[in-house]
């Protein structure tokens, strides 16, 4: 694949009155490389190609977008896994506003992860060396804690397209359930009462687009599951 | 008037990683008000990528242990120029600081017991040496620094800390008396360029390992913070101390922990042979990070590299089997596939040194205040100006850092800066307001690109910048080299200020912040080639083949290079600890 025929999405609000897509030619030397290098590749002949980017290795989450269709991030995803036919589409990932190029406005996107309260609550003065867990119970946090904040699984969501403001979305959804997952974690039942509504959780339809798109394999239908088992038997 | 908005703060912190985001915890405690300004959203910062952990004497894998073995370990470690007050500070103060982020939730693996789990890393000992290895890196299995950063960016959520993220500083204000009041700093979403006042201003910034073309550094690691300070008129310290971490993917880059190494891994030639054994005896593969670096590419150079070039060799794992793999290092296995096409329950991993961090940096105190040097050679505060982490040299790290030393320097620093800026702004600072023409200098070089209309284009002078690099300042130097870097340096400074920044606009020019990133890699790129250059002796991380010998009687001293003459000048290493012995300079084996 040598010359391979890039579609990219384009929009100033400056100087552009709609987006539209732009066409490049990236010769990647017959290389698999990733698709973060092909958009370095079309920025040196475009420098105003606007994208996040930070570590290039898949843990700081800058760089999710939508990829030939499918949400992941650019910098560990290597050609070979998306091109097809020589063609690759890039979208910045989808439901959020754009604020130029493929950069998103991440506004609400973090406003549904602040509202779950992300951060340690335990009301018991802390001791003088660490609280003590079990490795069984630190076991739980696995596959919770790993999340970069990347935005791919909420925005291949429908239900959050469809309330952003309401559903607080499987990344948020993720991250509540590592607090409650967690043994040091006391805040269990306000928690809980925070999410009781119709939207918030129960929004979810079980589509597992989050769990198809996790850059990192992690599964939010799973936690969000869990979530609503803790829900139901705080009611009953 | 100058026609710019103005924000005002208490203190500012510039950076979002692990050391801003502490130093912001203790101040939005404190009440005062205080920012973050970060140019990307805080857990993309660089902290995040740490892997193996945060070493500190917390007495959770073994008991007995004393955070006087770890500062033995720290002063050996750094070839006797880290400053023993500080690296005293920082090893008795870590455990309070660690048992901190514990409370605050960070994930930390766990032992049976229920504590803090620990591994061995290189250049640990127990009982001053004499002990045999350590164990005393605390982790969260191989994703450390991504849990310590969340945590940290969570508890100032929870303690509503004030962010301006994706906010990129430009430059330093200073008054008319040289105290530091401010920056100038741009919105990038909308290009807004701010004056922001603030009686305190922290460069945590980071290092800045995108001055070399192979790094294990995310790509925003372009030594602002450095560039800034020197563009201002103050001393960098140590500048030719750079970290070739033993553990870069070949090819990629990309870091493979040394808590692999911890863990039972080791590294071998393309005979198969463990090569470390040869090199140190006694800890092997778990010799300080510049000990093995160099006798890796002593082994490549030699002929007993690996690979069809043989200019690497392999990391060897698969006999930890699956389930350790899985367990301890699930992130290696994951990078390791995607990077080097390897799954490493079956096969080495090739990887070659990469330059992994800065030990140099803005001088410091303990508390984080800058220091700068009069012309008698005698130390003296900037008043306003504070630094903390990899772009503080405070210093810990001498001439080599230990692994999971630096998550340590993050937070018990950042702490200790934040602690010390509320204490100041409690006992009342006031300086000078800075006048128009003060803000019209710190305005001259985004004023400069926003003028240009032609010339070179930044990415061909970034890549060049990066060849003289890391051509001529690599793992071993020597002197005809890097007086042909120094001289291309030069050469392109001069190209780089004719430059073109051909893209204008307001709205998201990541254009513009690559441009003035690209003045600060410049910066960080000069102090560190005459450092290394004038520097005449082999210490730590800087190797020469023309002067390998340590040279105590001349050089056991800290390099300051100040920025307006290009010079490079000497200052005292600290010696005086206050409740322990002086570890007084040995020969450093492993």
């Amino acid at each position: 694949m040598s010359n391979l025929q890039v579609s990219v999405y384009r929009y100033n609000p400056e100087t552009d009155s709609a987006p539209y897509m732009q066409e490049f030619q990236v010769d990647t030397k017959g290389r698999d490389v990733m698709v973060l290098d092909v958009l370095h590749i079309m920025k040196e002949q475009d420098s105003g190609l606007a994208f996040r980017r930070s570590c290039r290795e898949g843990v700081c989450g800058s760089d999710g977008m939508n990829m030939n269709g499918k949400n992941g991030l650019a910098c560990i995803t290597p050609l070979s896994d998306v091109v097809k036919n020589n063609k690759l589409v890039l979208r910045p990932l989808p439901g959020l506003p754009v604020i130029r190029d493929m950069v998103v406005d991440m506004g609400l996107f973090y406003k549904q992860y602040e509202r779950i309260q992300p951060y340690l609550q335990n009301d018991t003065p802390p001791p003088a060396i660490e609280r003590l867990q079990s490795p069984e119970e630190r076991d739980k946090l696995d596959g919770l804690y790993e999340c970069i904040l990347c935005a791919c699984c909420s925005t291949a969501c429908p239900s959050f397209w469809w309330n952003p403001e309401k559903f607080v979305g499987p990344a948020g959804l993720l991250q509540s359930y590592r607090f409650l997952a967690d043994s040091r974690d006391t805040a269990t039942s306000e928690r809980l009462s925070n999410l009781e509504d119709p939207f918030s959780v129960f929004r979810c339809r079980g589509i597992m687009n989050c769990v198809a798109v996790c850059p990192k394999g992690l599964n939010p239908t799973r936690a969000i599951g869990k979530i609503r088992e803790m829900l139901l038997a705080d009611a009953t | 008037m100058s026609n710019l908005r103005s924000l005002t703060f208490d203190a500012i912190i510039i950076g979002g990683g692990g050391s801003g985001l502490r130093a912001a915890l203790e101040l939005a405690k404190s009440g005062k008000k205080t920012a973050v300004l970060s140019k990307v959203f805080p857990t993309r910062s660089h902290t995040v990528s740490a892997q193996g952990g945060i070493t500190c004497a917390i007495a959770s894998d073994d008991p007995n242990d004393d955070w006087r073995w770890h500062m033995y370990d720290t002063v050996k470690g750094g070839d006797y120029i880290a400053d023993q007050d500080a690296a005293e500070y920082m090893c008795s103060e870590g455990p309070k600081a660690v048992f901190e982020l514990e409370h605050m939730g960070l994930p930390f693996s766990r032992l049976d017991n229920g504590r803090i789990y620990q591994r061995p890393f290189g250049g640990q000992s127990k009982n001053f040496g004499e002990g045999g290895q350590a164990a005393r890196t605390c982790a969260a299995a191989d994703r450390t620094g991504h849990a310590l950063l969340h945590t940290l960016y969570q508890n100032n959520l929870k303690n509503d800390t004030v962010f301006l993220n994706e906010w990129y500083a430009v430059d330093l204000v200073k008054n008319a008396s040289g105290d530091v009041v401010g920056c100038i700093a741009m919105c990038i979403e909308t290009g807004e360029v701010v004056h922001v006042k603030s009686k305190a201003t922290v460069l945590a910034t980071g290092g800045a390992g995108r001055i070399y073309a192979s790094t294990t550094n995310a790509l925003i690691n372009t030594g602002d913070g450095i560039g800034m300070a020197l563009r201002a008129g103050f001393p960098m310290q140590d500048m030719e101390m750079w970290q070739f971490h033993p553990t870069g993917i070949y090819g990629a880059g990309t870091l493979v922990t040394e808590g692999c190494r911890g863990e039972g891994g080791y590294l071998i030639n393309k005979d198969g042979e463990r090569f470390m054994e040869r090199y140190a005896p006694n800890a092997k593969d778990l010799a300080g990070r510049d000990v093995v670096a160099r006798s890796m590419v002593m082994e490549i150079l030699e002929g007993r590299g690996c690979g069809e070039k043989g200019d690497h060799v392999f990391l060897k794992l698969d006999h930890l089997g699956e389930e350790v793999l899985g367990k301890r290092l699930p992130g290696i296995v994951e990078l390791s596939k995607t990077f080097a096409h390897v799954d490493p329950a079956k096969d080495p991993i090739p990887v070659v040194p990469t330059c992994h961090y800065m030990m140099g940096g803005i001088p410091t105190n303990i508390h984080g205040q800058a220091i700068t040097q009069d012309e008698s050679g005698n130390d003296h505060i900037v008043n306003g100006l504070f630094a903390c982490g990899e772009a503080a040299c405070v210093s810990v790290h001498g001439a080599n850092r230990l692994g999971g030393n630096s998550l340590l320097d993050l937070v018990v620093f950042g702490r200790a800066a934040g602690m010390f800026i509320e204490g100041a702004l409690n006992a009342g600072i006031e300086y000078l307001d800075a006048s128009e023409s003060d803000i019209e200098s710190a305005m001259k070089r985004i004023t400069r690109w926003n003028e240009s209309e032609g010339g070179e284009s930044i990415p061909e002078l970034k890549a060049e910048l990066q060849d003289i690099m890391q051509t001529s300042f690599g793992v071993f130097r020597e002197e005809k080299n890097m007086l042909e870097g120094v001289d291309k340096l030069a050469q392109l400074r001069g190209r780089i200020a004719n430059a073109h920044l051909p893209d204008k606009s307001n709205a998201f020019n990541t254009a513009r912040v690559e441009a003035l990133e690209l003045d600060n890699l410049m910066e960080v790129a000069e102090a560190t080639a005459i450092a290394a250059l004038e520097r005449k002796e082999s210490r730590g991380a800087h190797s020469r083949y023309d002067y390998p010998d340590r040279d105590d009687v001349n050089w056991l001293k800290h390099s300051l290079f100040f920025p307006a003459t290009k010079e490079l000048k000497k200052r005292d290493v600290n010696f005086k600890p206050k409740t322990v012995d002086t570890f007084e300079p040995k020969v450093r084996t492993y």
